[in-house]
């Protein structure tokens, strides 16, 4: 089998390599890649959509449509990691240790055991994941809210700089996935549940198409975001800017509910009690 | 020899994106493990991000946000003074489906796993022919 993939990857390389010989040089301007359609683009993002981003006004306005089939494609990969793991929730079981916040000592409750001993100086710990470490716990706890405000920051501001609706979402589902690997999957799942994750995705997706159905409502094509005119103010060419921003939003949190569901689900294997 | 110097600098990029697709494509037929076949998988998608976003390059050009200001009526803007913003609008969207991929991949794995206690291709071809 090695020997047989070593022959056809050669092969294929090859073959590759072979019709590079046709291809445009790197950094040539008048590649065909760069002649037909994308000049266009380039040339009336500003005048059309008043949105200088051209990667932005191409993602959310020009090809929306695409767009909102890749995040149906997100959305469609959470339910399918969900369908695929998690199993049907039995009684959950009663944390069998615990660690003294103060001391960091750990217990271990014997089954039919009683904590007796004042809960709230302790807190429960997973039985495969007891280290701990005071120094990651807390500097992630105070840079998380940084990287969430971030994450809001680049959904927002994707318009004028590099950024926009997947690059947000991914960093604030990377945020609460820091959250988990930080400290655990229970403190985690307390920030965000497995609800609110699996309802950010389809709530996102439905933003997108809502905006749709919305201008298709107006009397405009789908996802024609000029029909939004009529109840925003500025104009049909700003009308297209705030368009692009809704579209952004649901994409943002169809990414980030997805990423985190996903996570949940892969790190506990779809049990959801204990976990990274 | 001036020539294939010439050939070599202006297409290096796409040799170097073909030998990582090998990479990826030799690891997901040789390895036996299927994490490391997903891993050959992603190194796969990497390959073609990293070729679709040269694609867009254009020597002297800068990032595709139109420089613009408030007060001034914009003037034409020059299509070759900025890289082609298409490719990227693509790979944007391919990079976050891809680790949607990678996830519902490593679930099936997860899956996988808990069904025959190995992750290694030719033990498990061996349980389901002698069950």
């Amino acid at each position: 089998m090695k020997a047989l993939g070593l022959i056809i990857v050669a092969l294929v390389g090859a073959i590759l390599v072979y019709a590079t010989i046709d291809f445009p040089p790197f950094g040539d301007p008048e590649s065909p890649a760069s002649l037909h359609v994308s000049p266009r683009y380039l040339e009336k993002t500003l005048e059309e959509t008043a949105v200088p981003n051209a990667v932005t006004s191409v993602l959310a306005d020009y090809r929306s449509f695409d767009t909102m089939f890749e995040t149906t494609v997100i959305f469609c990969a959470g339910v399918a990691c969900f369908l695929l793991l998690r199993v049907p929730r039995r009684r959950p079981p009663a944390p069998r240790q615990f660690r003294h916040r103060l001391t960091g000592l750990t217990f271990r409750i014997k089954d039919g055991g009683e904590f007796v001993l004042p809960v709230r100086e302790f807190e429960p710990v997973d039985s495969i994941w007891t280290p701990y470490d005071l120094i990651i716990e807390t500097i992630c706890r105070y840079l998380i809210p940084f990287i969430q405000i971030f994450g809001l920051y680049v959904i927002a501001h994707g318009h004028y700089s590099p950024g926009g609706g997947f690059q947000g979402g991914v960093i604030l589902g990377a945020s609460i996935i820091l959250l988990s690997v930080s400290h655990n999957l229970r403190t985690a799942l307390k920030r965000m549940g497995e609800k609110t994750s699996a309802l950010f995705s389809p709530l996102g997706v439905l933003i997108y198409t809502g905006t749709g159905v919305l201008c298709l409502v107006l009397g405009y094509n789908f996802l024609d975001y000029q029909a939004l005119a009529a109840l925003l103010p500025g104009g049909p060419i700003m009308a297209r800017s705030h368009g692009i921003f809704l579209v952004e939003v649901g994409v943002g949190m169809a990414v980030m509910g997805t990423m985190v569901w996903i996570f949940k689900n892969l790190a506990s294997r779809g049990r959801y009690d204990e976990g990274l | 020899m001036e020539e294939i110097l010439g050939l070599v600098i202006a297409r290096y990029n796409y040799w170097i994106y073909i030998t990582l697709m090998m990479v990826g494509l030799y690891g997901m037929i040789a390895k036996n493990n299927l994490v490391k076949k997903i891993v050959g998988m992603n190194i796969f998608q990497t390959a073609i991000i990293l070729f679709y976003v040269s694609i867009g390059v254009k020597k002297g050009a800068t990032i595709p946000i139109i420089e613009h200001s408030h007060d001034v009526a914009h003037q034409a803007v020059r299509a070759a003074d900025y890289i082609n913003p298409l490719p990227h609008v693509l790979m944007l969207t391919a990079i976050v489906v891809s680790v949607a991929t990678l996830g519902v991949a490593l679930a099936v794995a997860v899956t996988v796993y808990q069904r025959h206690q190995t992750l290694e291709e030719d033990e498990i071809l061996k349980q389901i022919r002698e069950p």
